[in-house]
């Protein structure tokens, strides 16, 4: 961060000036895009759950440099850890806990999310040990295969028992609860209505904040330079005497931790989780958020959460209205659209800033280097 | 009882039908550049490998310090105490010069995930010995002046340089040094030359690959020479020099003789 922000490093004052008004605009955000509608504070909070998923999926492929395609299936993991300990779900099924729990059950939030968070880096280590050979296009492969094992499972687990009710999924989640404020109603807040999602959108503003201080804390250490020095050279790390298997494992839990919790606070949010909403194509629209944004770089990272998640919001609101307006018809749906023009982006990213729209700084060019004689050596 | 820091006996290497190394051993003294020498597939990198931990040997004993290793995990032999650089620099390009050193510390530090989420006192303190013990090690090979840029854009002796300042960085018992005079010209070697009487001066024991036979010879306290993956002659360079096994190895057959009578004895 250093070198964008030189001056408030040495200026404390201006430092708590500018987190003061980043603190005061992400509070009023919420109320300035509630002028366009709530569907745009839903975009909003969406935004944030994709900030932790590209947060987390950074961690592994931005920071370790293990590709993996199958990130989506923490955020399943997550998402129906939540569902089943707080929906009347699991108590319509099973007897046995229709009795211990009279009342269904309810899991406090401070319960759920290290919960999530501890499944999910469970099922990252899980998916991580069988891997630990592999790396590039092999990697990803099992990474994609892992993704849709899961949400195979999610799917078809219905019978003989059925614990995830199949692909009808799991309703009547119940939302987060904090001290007593139920965050599914609007609250009276010094006599300022304060509807559903603006609650979920302070709730996520802090879960993320929390996830980027973890983030940057974790690039700056020992183990996020051991994660750095095994993406650049495996055999050299080894020889450094770091423990590959280790680090690689906790990368590959630690970056699942964020994809849990997130997946717990989208099945709150939403009130229903279905295996739909963690196909091969979320995971590839996380990895590109990471790409895109600035592969390793924590806020280039944010930047391309942000982007890709608040486009498609945009899409829908500007071009049927478009089209009626200059043709008196639909032509192409937004839908449509939108994948066309995430590829041309992708495309045009690739070809003009491999890498990313805010990437990592470069440091310094050495005047006395030979840099081509040595990059050939 | 001479103080051997390393200790190797009958090391065997078989890659499928070719015998790389047989029967091939070293004992190295504390304090000594050490060197290991022999013409190109002699199985000096294989050996060096070896002891390092990167190949499998298909038998040997390794004892460092007096006590027993065993080779087949590499971060292991790291954190025992045999520090590496390679023939064909393996730097962490896209790091700064400082953060490659200072992922050499890594084996001699403790800090965990959590104490660095939570940024405890511990870890901070850690941190900071670790970033002044890194610029530390910059200054002694004498490239402090590079340490915010990224290793690939050093000059190819600094990045030698940054290379052994990283092996320095996991305090090694032994520093094993696999041709680190390759591609270097005449003045670069000098200064190298310098560097490594430095090192050794400073007490770590320097193990040495060298094709450059005169590097060799006036660095080294002891050397053996491989050839075919056998030891063909052990001893003092001056001596070794002499070997007309040596001589051979190196010129081929025929030339000992001629090669020896040119030698003044």
């Amino acid at each position: 961060m250093q070198t964008y922000f030189p001056n408030l490093r040495n200026n404390p004052a201006a430092a708590w000036i500018a987190t003061f008004v980043v603190a005061a605009l992400l509070i009023a955000l919420p109320f300035a895009f509630g002028l366009l509608g709530n569907a745009w504070v839903r975009a909003l909070a969406f935004a944030l759950l994709y900030i932790m998923l590209a947060l987390g999926l950074n961690i592994v492929v931005g920071f370790a440099g293990l590709l993996d395609l199958g990130y989506i299936a923490f955020y399943a993991v997550g998402a129906y850890m939540y569902a089943l300990l707080a929906s009347p779900h699991l108590a319509s099924q099973f007897a046995w806990i229709a009795q211990t729990f009279p009342t269904g059950l309810h899991s406090s939030i401070w319960f759920v999310i290290p919960l999530g968070a501890g499944i999910a880096a469970l099922f990252g280590i899980l998916l991580g040990a069988p891997v630990l050979k592999l790396r590039g296009d092999y990697l990803a492969i099992v990474t994609l295969g892992f993704g849709e094992i899961i949400r195979i499972f999610l799917n078809n687990l219905n019978a003989p028992l059925n614990i995830t009710n199949g692909p009808q999924g799991i309703t009547l989640i119940d939302p987060v609860r904090i001290a007593g404020v139920n965050f599914g109603r609007p609250q009276n807040l010094f006599g300022i209505e304060l509807p559903s999602v603006y609650l979920y959108y302070y709730l996520f503003l802090v879960l993320t904040i929390i996830t980027i201080v973890i983030c940057v804390r974790l690039q700056d250490s020992r183990l996020g330079r051991a994660w750095m020095a095994i993406r650049e050279d495996e055999i050299a790390a080894k020889a450094m005497g770091i423990n590959v298997r280790n680090v690689k494992l906790l990368a590959f839990a630690l970056g699942a931790t964020f994809g849990g919790v997130s997946g717990a606070m989208f099945s709150a949010f939403q009130g229903f989780v279905s295996p739909e909403s963690f196909v091969l194509g979320e995971s590839i629209i996380v990895l590109s958020m990471v790409v895109l944004g600035g592969l390793g770089h924590v806020p280039g990272v944010v930047l391309g959460a942000v982007l890709l998640a608040l486009f498609p919001e945009v899409l829908r609101h500007t071009v049927q209205p478009v089209q009626t307006m200059l043709f008196g018809k639909v032509i192409v749906e937004a839908e449509v659209l939108r994948m066309m023009l995430y590829g041309l982006a992708m495309v045009f990213i690739m070809l003009y800033r491999p890498k990313g729209i805010w990437p990592a700084p470069e440091h310094g060019v050495n005047p006395s280097s030979r840099a081509g004689k040595v990059e050939a050596a | 009882m001479a103080d051997v820091v390393l200790r190797v006996t009958g090391v065997n290497k078989r890659f499928g039908g070719l015998q790389a190394l047989s029967d091939v051993g070293i004992q190295i003294e504390r304090g000594q550049i050490y060197g290991l020498i022999g013409p190109n597939g002699a199985g000096k990198t294989t050996f060096f490998n070896v002891i390092t931990g990167l190949y499998a040997p298909d038998s040997g004993t390794f004892e460092l310090d007096g006590k027993p290793y065993s080779p087949h995990e590499v971060h292991r032999v790291a954190a025992a105490g045999i520090a590496r650089t390679f023939q064909n620099i393996r730097l962490f390009p896209d790091m700064t010069a400082l953060e490659n050193v200072m992922v050499g510390r890594h084996v001699r530090t403790k800090a965990t995930a959590l104490g660095a989420i939570l940024r405890t006192r511990a870890t901070v303190r850690e941190e900071s010995a670790i970033k002044q013990r890194s610029l530390e090690l910059l200054d002694y090979v004498g490239i402090r002046k590079y340490a915010d840029y990224q290793a690939r854009t050093l000059a190819y002796g600094d990045q030698r340089r940054l290379e052994i300042a990283r092996a320095l960085a996991t305090e090694p018992k032994l520093l094993a040094l696999d041709e680190p005079a390759a591609g270097m010209n005449a003045t670069e070697k000098l200064a190298l030359r310098e560097l490594l009487v430095a090192i050794s001066r400073d007490g770590v024991t320097i193990l040495l690959i060298e094709h450059d036979v005169k590097l060799v010879m006036g660095l080294c306290d002891r050397v053996t020479v491989l050839d075919y993956g056998k030891m063909i002659a052990m001893g003092n360079p001056a001596d070794v020099q002499r070997d007309p096994a040596v001589i051979e190895a190196y010129l081929g057959g025929g030339h000992a003789s001629v090669a020896a009578k040119a030698q003044p004895a």
